[in-house]
């Protein structure tokens, strides 16, 4: 809308880019923040703001530290639970997307309500039972109930891209011979795909982001994101080794995100947007 | 696009082969019939997996089971009762209300204002739309240790700023008065981006010919806003609503983090409340009645504004 250029408008212009600065420096100081604090040292971290000798020192003690084993720890459940997803799921979204059949939308909104029920509530019961499985404190453990994150989201964005495609295509392809397994795998799945790579990539990333259950359902096998945090409660503070972790557990995701950010809005609304 | 959480089907379930129908025999035909089923089917059995807990969360809660004890015996409604009586449950569902409400207003506010000045090219809002997903995307327990840093007294970087505008004595998540101030504050920092990224993409799938006419009209900015963009907004505004209190509700990492409840019971939410009940106090069982008690103000909060969401849906069509 290009209407008048009063100086009025000039001013509303102005005031809408200022607004939007205080905005932009609220969400990301504090990222830059971390940065900064992990490249100080710690013997400037109390007396110096900006300007300081920067090190790589923080970084250094982080990585060689067993951080990194919780760190691979988190890499190894989340891929997991995004691939049991993606065998489970896939299946799953094509037939709420084509199939005509009894229960359908009761299936589809009990699976997305596991999603919305209170995870306290789901590891008080898995508390017990993980004991008595032998589940607590494994991996496959985590990665089952991860399955809580990862599956419903994975369902419900991947139904909304299996319901765009037309059905016509399908009924060429089963025309021309093929079964359906056939048209499944070598028409349909190369259709969804960029569908499929962004919503396994933002299911990995809210299980990596993932904290309750690990912190409660596990112990020994434990994940960046929980043991970030007790990074801090530890009594000999390294402030620059806790910003320096922080930023690690941050960093894959923030290249994720970027990478997804097309279908973000589909996959945050669980499909009800579409962006 | 319009939005849609169950889309309407259209098309045919089956994609009959027109000549081989009648030749086909009947093992194919049933073989059809269960595909959805059989397709399904290793989902539903995960589902099912996921089932037993709350069955057996439920058996629990009528057992006084607690976690350094190993005789366990009926107790019926006890738990109930006893939860009803407490005022510590009274206690955390208000907090878990005011936590929620807070945190709603705020984004949803924030969120609707950022993104209508989105919604528009200037070099500030092209760079923000791009890098206003990292917040939402890095885990809210890491956001909250950011912010824990932030306002740390000895290396917090707003210790200087806030002493010059006299709240040098600010305790943040360390005071009783201020602890739900810095969650709410946190909390927004985290999702306010997911409010804003929807409502964004709601803003941008609006018609154009509305705001045409409307410009012939010559009505004001504000009655545009009002009369145009609102009623067609409204059901991008209350599926994001829907999200936001569902998850705000139930919110425990973030409050974990920050105050795990505290200073004394301030900021003790009903997951929270759960928790210590369970884990450091013991009592498994007595812990259960509050998260279903939850879990039912979710599922009502939500069914009343999917409800609303629905009929939005429709009256935004007939404005469309």
């Amino acid at each position: 809308m290009t209407q008048s250029r009063s100086p009025l408008a000039k001013i509303g212009k102005g005031l809408q880019i200022l607004l939007l600065l205080a905005y932009a420096v609220f969400a990301l100081f504090p990222l830059l923040w971390m940065f900064i604090m992990s490249i100080k040292p710690d013997s400037q971290m109390l007396t110096t703001t900006f300007i300081f000798t920067p090190t790589l020192e923080n970084y250094a003690t982080v990585l060689h530290s067993d951080y990194m084993q919780f760190f691979f720890n988190n890499l190894i459940v989340s891929v997991a639970a995004v691939l049991v997803s993606l065998v489970v799921g896939v299946p799953a979204a094509y037939a709420l997307a084509r199939f005509q059949f009894k229960g359908k939308e009761d299936i589809a909104f009990t699976i997305l309500s596991f999603r919305f029920a209170p995870e306290i509530l789901v590891i008080l019961p898995l508390y017990l039972i993980y004991q008595r499985l032998g589940l607590y404190d494994t991996y496959f453990g985590l990665i089952w109930v991860y399955q809580l994150i990862t599956l419903p989201l994975l369902i419900w964005i991947l139904r909304g891209f299996f319901e765009d495609i037309s059905p016509d295509i399908e009924a060429a392809a089963q025309l021309d011979g093929y079964t359906w397994w056939q048209v499944f795998l070598r028409v349909l799945l190369p259709l969804v795909k960029p569908g499929l790579v962004a919503a396994g990539l933002l299911c990995f990333i809210f299980a990596w982001n993932s904290f309750t259950f690990p912190l409660l359902l596990s112990n020994n096998v434990q994940t960046s994101t929980v043991i970030a945090l007790r990074y801090l409660a530890s009594d000999t503070v390294h402030y620059g080794q806790v910003a320096a972790a922080a930023a690690i557990s941050a960093l894959p995701e923030v290249i994720l995100a970027l990478l997804i950010q097309k279908h973000l809005v589909r996959g945050l609304s669980f499909g009800a947007v579409k962006g | 696009m319009s939005t849609t959480l169950s889309s309407p089907q259209t098309q045919p379930s089956a994609l009959p082969p027109e000549g081989s129908a009648s030749k086909e025999s009947s093992a194919h035909a049933r073989r059809r019939r269960f595909r959805p089923y059989l397709v399904l089917a290793p989902a539903l059995i995960l589902t099912i997996g996921i089932f037993i807990p709350f069955i057996a969360a439920i058996c629990l809660s009528f057992t006084d089971y607690s976690l350094n004890s190993s005789d366990v015996s009926f107790i019926g409604f006890d738990n109930y009762l006893s939860m009803l009586q407490s005022s510590d449950f009274w206690h955390s569902l208000g907090i878990t209300i005011e936590y929620a409400f807070l945190c709603t207003t705020v984004e949803m506010l924030l969120g609707v204002g950022v993104a209508l000045l989105l919604n528009d090219e200037n070099i500030v809002a092209r760079f923000l739309r791009i890098v206003l997903i990292f917040p939402l995307m890095i885990a809210p327990v890491i956001g909250t240790l950011i912010w824990k840093l932030i306002t740390n007294p000895s290396v917090g970087i707003l210790v200087g700023p806030m002493r010059m505008i006299g709240l040098g004595d600010f305790k943040w998540a360390a005071s009783p008065d201020s602890a739900m101030f810095s969650l709410v504050v946190v909390d927004a920092w985290v999702y306010t981006p997911f409010v804003i990224i929807l409502v964004l993409a709601g803003l941008r799938s609006l018609p154009k010919s509305p705001y045409e006419a409307a410009l012939i009209d010559g009505g004001s900015p504000w009655f545009v806003f009002k009369n145009l963009t609102l009623p067609m907004l409204a059901p991008v505004l209350l599926i994001t609503l829907v999200f936001r209190l569902m998850l705000s509700l139930q919110e425990f990492s973030i409050i974990f983090a920050l105050t795990e409840g505290g200073p004394g019971d301030a900021t003790m939410s009903l997951s929270l409340q759960a928790y210590n009940r369970a884990f450091p106090f013991y009592g498994l069982a007595e812990a259960i009645p509050m998260m279903l008690f939850l879990w039912a103000l979710v599922y009502l909060v939500s069914f009343i504004l999917i409800g609303f969401w629905r009929r939005a849906q429709q009256r935004a069509a007939g404005v469309a």
